[in-house]
C-alpha cells in the first residue's frame, strides 16, 4: 500500500468512526486532493465533512482551531507546511498555548497536516523542512511519519489525540509502496505518539532519522552490511515528544551517533538530539562525537545536480558512518 | 417632592416612633415597590444600515428587573476595572492590563441579547466579558493578581480568561476573528441554533485575516455577528490615522452591517437581538460596530492624553456615560431611586473589595502547576526546567 492510500484510508475510517471529525483545505473537496491524499472523501462524506477553503492559510487555520476549541475534530490541510508559515501564530498562538493559558479548560483537538520538506524542483519557497520550527514549541505534537504504517497509524492516533497535533508528512513519500503488516490492516491499528521505532537492529553505529531520510538510512546500512558494518536505524515517528530515551538505549548499545535529517543545520533536529544525549547516561558510552546530517545551509535551489546535493544522500551517510567509525 | 411624601407617608404608616429615625433611613424602609412602575419605553438611536433594508426597532422596553440587573452588572465592571487600576498602580497586577471602564455598555448589551449557550470570544480587553460571561469578580482579580484562585489559576493573566462558552480572551490582534468564525462553524455544524459573537476593536479591523474570515463566515453562511467595538482609538492612532475608512461597519462588504450607538446599553441590546435573528435564521453572517469610548489608555502603561484630549474625555464622561445614561432613564421614569441604585452601588463597592482583599492574600500558584496543563488526557511526563537537571512533573 502506498503512503498516499494508507493516509487516505486513515482519514476515511477517523471520518466514519467519529462525526465530529472533519476536513478542511483547499483543493481538499472537489479536486480530491492537491495530492489526492483526500480521494473520494467528498463523494462519501459531502460538503458538511469535507470543505474546499479559498486560499486564506490565516483565516482557515484560525477556522479550524476555533472549531476545535467549540468542541469538533478538525483536519487542517496545508496544500504544504512552507503556506503553513502564513498561519504559524493560528498554529502556534491559538492552538498550542490556549490549553495552557486556561489552565486545563480549552483542550484544542486539531491535526494540521500536509507535505513538508524537499520536493522535486519545486524551488526554495516550497521546499522548507518545519519540523524544528514546530517542535520548538511546548503544547504542540509534531509527527512526522516515513513508511505507510507511519502514516496510517500515526494520522489516526492524531486525529484521536485531543491535543494540536502537527504531522508533517513527504510529498515524495506519497507514491511509495510498502508492505502492511496484518495488525497494519485493522480500524483501530494505530501507532503511538512518541514513541521512536527502530527500523533495523545494529551493533555498531546508531542513525537516527525522520521522514524520507530514514529510507536513506536503511538503503545506506544495505550497503554498509557488506563491508561488515551492522548499522542500527532509529526512525523517529514523532518529532515533540521526542522519544530519547530510545536513541539512548541504542547509542548506549552501538556507542556512535549519526543523526540524518532533511531540515537546515542550525537549531534543527539533529542538534537537539546531540544536546540532549550530551545530558543523559547515553554521552559517557559515546566513543566520537556526535555527528548530524542535514539539508545544505542554503535556501533550495532548482537545478537536479545542485538540489541533489543539498540534501543528505546515501554516499553522505556512508562517508559519515565510516568517519565516525575510524575506517 | 417625592422624598417629603415618602417621607410622611412612612410617618402615618410606623406611628410616632419613626419621627425620631434619620430622613434617609425612613425612606429606605417605607420604599414600597408599588412606586416604581414595572417598565417603561424608551426611543432609541436609529442604525445606520449597510445592505440592509430594515434595521433594528428604535424603541426599546426596559423592564425596572432588567434595569436593576443591567445597572447592577455595569456598576460591578465599572467598579471592578477601576479597583484594577488601583492594584496595578500597587505593583500588586503586572504586565499588561487593559481596562475596560467607558465600554460597559457593550458587554452588558451584548449578554442582555443572547443566551448563556451562544458563544463569544474577543481580544485582550477582556474583563467584562470574563464577568458577563459568568466568571466571578473574584476569579477575575485573583487572575491579574496571579494567584492559584485565579479563573486560569494564575496561568492566564489578564489577556487569557476564559469560561464556559467564552473563548478567551486572546493577546494577538485579530487572531481571534477566525477563530470565532470556527466557533461559528461548529454551531452550524452542530446543528444545535447557536450564533458565536466575535469581537474585535477598530485597530484590529485593518487586519488582513479578518477579511479572509468574512469571506469564508459568508461564502459559507455561517452563523457568526462580527463585532467591532470602535472606541475610536487603536493603543495611540486614532480611526482616521489607521483607516482608508472608518466605517467599520461596511468594511464587510458583501455582509450586512449596522452601526450603533454603544454608549447605551438598549441600542446595543436591541441590535444584537436583531443581528442575532438574522444568524439563527440561516442567512449568514452580520456585522455590527458599536461606537464605544475607553475612559482608560490603550494598557496600564498608556496614560491616554498624548493622542486625544482631557477635555474629549470629560465630554464623553458628562455627555455619555453608559452607566449614568442607564441610571437618568430609570430614575426619570419610575424604574427606579437614586437611593436604590446608591444602595446597589453600595453592595458593588462591598463586593469588589471583598474580591481584591482575596485576591490580593490568595497565594501563588504551587511551583509544580509550572508543569501542567501542557496536554489534555496524556499520562503524567516530565517538562524540562531552565537546567536538565530540574524537571517538573506534566499532568492534566
Amino acid at each position: 500500500m502506498t503512503v498516499r492510500d494508507a493516509l487516505n484510508q486513515a482519514l476515511d475510517e477517523e471520518l466514519e468512526r467519529d462525526e465530529k471529525v472533519f476536513l478542511l483545505g483547499e483543493e481538499v473537496a472537489q479536486y480530491d486532493g492537491a495530492y489526492k491524499i483526500s480521494r473520494g472523501l467528498w463523494k462519501k462524506y459531502g460538503d458538511k465533512r469535507i470543505i474546499d477553503t479559498p486560499i486564506s492559510e490565516m483565516g482557515f487555520t484560525g477556522i479550524a482551531v476555533g472549531a476545535a476549541m467549540a468542541g469538533l475534530r478538525p483536519i487542517c490541510e496545508f496544500m504544504t507546511f512552507n503556506f503553513s508559515m502564513q498561519a504559524i501564530d493560528q498554529v502556534i498562538n491559538s492552538a498550542g498555548k490556549t490549553l495552557y493559558m486556561s489552565a486545563g479548560m480549552v483542550p484544542v483537538p486539531v491535526v494540521f497536516r500536509g507535505p513538508n520538506g524537499a520536493s522535486a524542483g519545486v524551488g526554495a519557497q516550497h521546499s522548507q523542512c518545519f519540523a524544528a520550527w514546530y517542535g520548538h514549541c511546548p503544547g504542540l505534537k509534531v509527527v512526522s511519519p516515513w513508511s505507510s504504517e507511519d502514516a496510517k497509524g500515526l494520522l489516526k492516533a492524531s486525529v484521536r489525540d485531543d491535543n494540536p497535533v502537527v504531522m508533517l508528512e513527504n510529498e515524495l513519500m506519497y507514491g511509495v509502496p510498502f508492505e502492511m503488516s496484518e495488525e497494519a490492516q485493522s480500524k483501530d491499528f494505530l501507532v503511538p505518539i512518541g514513541k521512536a521505532k527502530i527500523e533495523r537492529q545494529g551493533t555498531h553505529v546508531t542513525l537516527v532519522s525522520h521522514s524520507r531520510s530514514v529510507g536513506h538510512c536503511l538503503e545506506a546500512a544495505a550497503v554498509l552490511v557488506k563491508e561488515g558494518v551492522e548499522c542500527e536505524v532509529v526512525n523517529l515517528r514523532t518529532i515533540r515528544p521526542m522519544d530519547v530515551e530510545s536513541i539512548e538505549a541504542s547509542v548506549v548499545k552501538t556507542n556512535h551517533l549519526i543523526t540524518v535529517e532533511g531540515g537546515w543545520p542550525q537549531f534543527g533536529v539533529g542538534a537537539e538530539i546531540c544536546a540532549r544525549i550530551m545530558e543523559g547516561p547515553a554521552f559517557n558510552y559515546l566513543d566520537a562525537p556526535a555527528v548530524r546530517l542535514t539539508g545544505a545551509d542554503v535556501p533550495m535551489p532548482y537545478a537536479k545536480v545542485l538540489e541533489e546535493n543539498c540534501l543528505p544522500q546515501v554516499k553522505d551517510i556512508i562517508f559519515a558512518v565510516k568517519k565516525t567509525l575510524n575506517i | 417632592m417625592r422624598k417629603m411624601l415618602l417621607a410622611a407617608l412612612s410617618r402615618v404608616l410606623q406611628g410616632p416612633a419613626a419621627a425620631a429615625r434619620p430622613v434617609s433611613r425612613v425612606v429606605v424602609a417605607s420604599r414600597n415597590y408599588a412606586d416604581f412602575t414595572s417598565e417603561a419605553t424608551f426611543d432609541i438611536k436609529k442604525c445606520d444600515l449597510h445592505r440592509l433594508e430594515e434595521g433594528p426597532p428604535v424603541t426599546a422596553v426596559l423592564t425596572r428587573e432588567e434595569g436593576l440587573h443591567y445597572y447592577r452588572t455595569m456598576q460591578t465592571i465599572r467598579r471592578m476595572e477601576l479597583k484594577s487600576d488601583q492594584l496595578y498602580k500597587q505593583k500588586i497586577i503586572r504586565g499588561f492590563c487593559h481596562l475596560y471602564d467607558g465600554q460597559e455598555a457593550c458587554c452588558v448589551g451584548l449578554e442582555a441579547a443572547i443566551k448563556p449557550t451562544d458563544h463569544l470570544i474577543t481580544a485582550y480587553r477582556a474583563h467584562g466579558y470574563a464577568y458577563t460571561r459568568g466568571t466571578s469578580v473574584r476569579e477575575i482579580l485573583a487572575e491579574l493578581t496571579g494567584r492559584k484562585g485565579g479563573c486560569a489559576k494564575g496561568k492566564g493573566g489578564s489577556m487569557h480568561m476564559y469560561a464556559q462558552n467564552f473563548y478567551g480572551g486572546n493577546g494577538i490582534v485579530g487572531a481571534q476573528v477566525p477563530l470565532g468564525a470556527g466557533i461559528a462553524l461548529a454551531c452550524k455544524y452542530f446543528g444545535k441554533d447557536e450564533i458565536c459573537l466575535t469581537l474585535y476593536g477598530d485597530g484590529a479591523a485593518n487586519q488582513g485575516q479578518i477579511f479572509e474570515t468574512y469571506n469564508m463566515a459568508a461564502l459559507w453562511k455561517l452563523p457568526c455577528i462580527f463585532i467591532c467595538e470602535n472606541n475610536r482609538y487603536g493603543m495611540g492612532t486614532s480611526v482616521e490615522r489607521a483607516a482608508a475608512s472608518t466605517d467599520y461597519y461596511k468594511r464587510g462588504d458583501y455582509i450586512p452591517g449596522i452601526r450603533v450607538d454603544g454608549m447605551d446599553i438598549l441600542c446595543v441590546r436591541e441590535a444584537t437581538k436583531f443581528a442575532a435573528e438574522h444568524c439563527r435564521s440561516g442567512k449568514g453572517p452580520m456585522l455590527m460596530e458599536l461606537q464605544t469610548y475607553r475612559y482608560h489608555g490603550h494598557s496600564m502603561s498608556d496614560p491616554g492624553i498624548s493622542y486625544r484630549t482631557r477635555e474629549e474625555i470629560q465630554e464623553v464622561r458628562s455627555k455619555s456615560d453608559p452607566i449614568t445614561l442607564l441610571k437618568d432613564r430609570m430614575v426619570n421614569n419610575s424604574l427606579s431611586s437614586v437611593e436604590e441604585l446608591k444602595e446597589i452601588d453600595v453592595e458593588v463597592r462591598k463586593e469588589i473589595e471583598e474580591a481584591a482583599q482575596f485576591a490580593t492574600t490568595d497565594p501563588e500558584p504551587p511551583l509544580e502547576e509550572l508543569g501542567n496543563h501542557i496536554y489534555k488526557n496524556e499520562p503524567p511526563f516530565e517538562v524540562r526546567g531552565p537546567s536538565q537537571w530540574i524537571k517538573y512533573k506534566s499532568v492534566g
